[in-house]
């Protein structure tokens, strides 16, 4: 096993890519994922890693560049935040469409405006869309995991998909805490080598990203809908090999006192130990409170997310985005969208959370719950608020 | 858990001494957290910086607000920043400065223990630079008495090097110079 050691989060996810044999990073740093940038472009500097590292001139040449690599049959890594995502938007569904298994960290902050460089999940919210799957972690521990992992699932056969590892900025990528590193040998044991299905090469000439009209980008989309929907099965199967290796077991919905709880809260990353703090203060008062953890945001695990809502009667979901004139928070629409089918679902509110690095604090998350169990007539139900918004 | 505040300046090295110190402890076998205040920081600003240390695993993930313990690496900041807010009553303050406990703790009329230590002047001496940052790591471990100050030796090597012994020095003469008043 790894040495459980003490690093910067940022520093050690970057120490974990350089554990998985990649061939090619293109990198643009950016606030708060720069020390990734920083610390892998040393890993390839000073000669520990054989890699090449792209520098490029903006997050669009990032994304750009690994894909490229990435179809010439490159390992491929990229990792950015907040506008940098924004700005590689238009190339993620042509990464996802080419089914290129490129790996990206984002270290998730505020898109502007107005400008704000703290952690909440309003850039990752509007590339749902885009075919990636996208995973989230919630301490340093899930990150190095992860960002491993990350590999072994894009690039399997049945996947072949891009993968974001969504890392909170600042909360989690500027901490320094413990964890344990993998070492070089037990990564080796676990990720096998990249064997492509395609690359592009002169001697043996293949069409990647090809030009489609109406006769056949229908039937393209939905292969392309099928492939991230088949994919939930092997990340499981990856997070089980995980598990049976690192003792570390990882699921697509992860639950804390969920069993016979009356009352749920649903988390999507580094909030989810400080709301835990939350449902044990809670539990200590004779309330059934429970969490639910999504770690798996697309393919979307409807079952997996069902069969822990159980009998629950009052579902709060948090949200770190807001969809302006929308139903209200990306996360809530999702999880009603989710439930409306079932004879039996739980009364589902929604609290607008952690927005541009906005602290949210144990006695909170209680607050939340209070305010919730408070809802005798469930006039609430439905609705969402900004919480703790000054008015 | 022990919670600490680190006050200082942009440049003076706090962030440094909380992720030493976190990086320590863990090695020690404790567990530990150290993050800077988020956001973006300038050169000679105000500047906080945070360490947890506990014995179980920390699950929470939210800013300090009333901590234990509160550690002032530049003097000049008294009066300017609110430095005992929320300090908890019987909490502890630990400044960088050649004044007495007792004048200190007229100054900020903090009931609670008050320690003080010349850490700059020692820095000065010791390192040839007034960078006292982790020379009050000393200082902080002689309060607290969490761990060994020999604990914090790997991190000081790996990340001074060839000046990593008189860092190591400097941290040894706090440690044994500061004058606590309970």
């Amino acid at each position: 096993m790894g040495k459980r050691i003490g690093m910067e989060v940022a520093v050690a996810v970057a120490e974990a890519v350089g554990l998985c044999n990649i061939d090619m990073a293109a990198v643009y740093p950016i606030t708060p994922q720069s020390h990734i940038a920083e610390h892998l472009s040393d890993l390839v500097a000073d000669g520990h890693i054989d890699c090449e590292f792209v520098t490029v001139e903006s997050e669009h040449s990032a994304m750009s560049a690994v894909i490229g690599a990435s179809g010439a049959g490159a390992r491929s890594y990229t990792a950015t935040s907040s506008q940098g995502l924004m700005l590689m938007h238009e190339l993620l569904p042509i990464a996802s469409a080419m089914r290129l298994p490129i790996v990206m960290g984002i270290a998730n902050r505020a898109v502007s405006g107005p400008l704000n460089i703290l952690n909440d999940h309003s850039d990752i919210m509007p590339q749902r869309d885009a075919g990636w799957i996208a995973l989230f972690v919630e301490n340093a521990q899930e990150a190095v995991d992860l960002s491993i992992a990350a590999f072994k699932i894009a690039e399997h056969k049945d996947v072949m998909l891009p993968v974001s590892v969504n890392i909170d900025g600042f909360q989690l990528t500027h901490m320094v805490e413990p964890f344990e590193m993998p070492t070089q040998e037990e990564v080796n044991e676990f990720l096998p080598p990249f064997v492509p299905h395609a690359t592009l090469h002169p001697s043996k000439p293949v069409t990647m990203g090809a030009f489609a009209m109406s006769d056949y980008f229908t039937e393209i989309m939905k292969a392309k809908d099928e492939a991230v929907k088949a994919s939930k099965k092997v990340i499981q199967q990856v997070f089980d090999e995980w598990g049976e290796k690192f003792g570390r077991p990882y699921k697509l919905v992860e639950t804390y006192k969920a069993d016979d709880a009356d009352v749920m809260m649903l988390t999507m990353g580094s909030m989810g130990e400080t709301a835990q703090m939350a449902i044990d203060e809670l539990r200590a008062k004779g309330v059934k409170a429970g969490l639910v953890k999504l770690r798996l945001w697309r393919p979307f695990p409807f079952e997996e997310l069902k069969a822990v809502i159980g009998n629950a009667k009052k579902l709060i979901v948090t949200d770190r985005a807001c969809s302006f004139g929308g139903p209200g928070g990306p996360v809530f629409s999702e999880i009603k969208s989710a439930l409306y089918a079932e004879a039996r679902r739980p009364l589902i509110y929604n609290y607008i959370i952690g927005l541009g690095g906005r602290d949210v604090q144990v006695k909170e998350f209680v607050g939340m719950f209070e305010n919730v169990l408070a809802d005798t007539a469930n006039k609430a139900a439905d609705t969402y608020e900004f919480w703790g918004v000054r008015e | 858990m022990i919670e600490v505040r680190w006050h200082g300046r942009g440049g003076q090295g706090a962030v440094t001494s909380v992720e030493l110190l976190a990086v320590s402890a863990i090695a020690a076998g404790k567990y530990a957290q150290g993050f800077p205040s988020f956001g973006p920081e300038r050169r000679g600003a105000p500047v906080a910086a945070f360490t947890r240390i506990d014995d179980k695993k920390i699950n929470v993930r939210s800013g300090i607000y009333e901590p234990d313990v509160v550690l002032v690496l530049d003097s000049s900041l008294i009066g300017l920043v609110p430095v005992t807010d929320g300090l908890k009553p019987d909490g502890k303050l630990i400044v960088n400065t050649p004044k007495t406990p007792e004048e200190i703790r007229r100054e900020l009329n903090f009931q609670g223990t008050v320690a003080t230590v010349d850490g700059t002047g020692i820095a000065r001496k010791e390192m040839g630079v007034p960078i006292a940052n982790t020379t009050m790591i000393g200082a902080l471990l002689k309060v607290i008495g969490v761990m060994e100050l020999d604990a914090m030796k790997d991190a000081i090597d790996r990340r001074f090097g060839r000046i990593a012994q008189k860092n190591l020095n400097a941290m040894k003469r706090a440690y044994d110079e500061i004058k606590i008043l309970n």
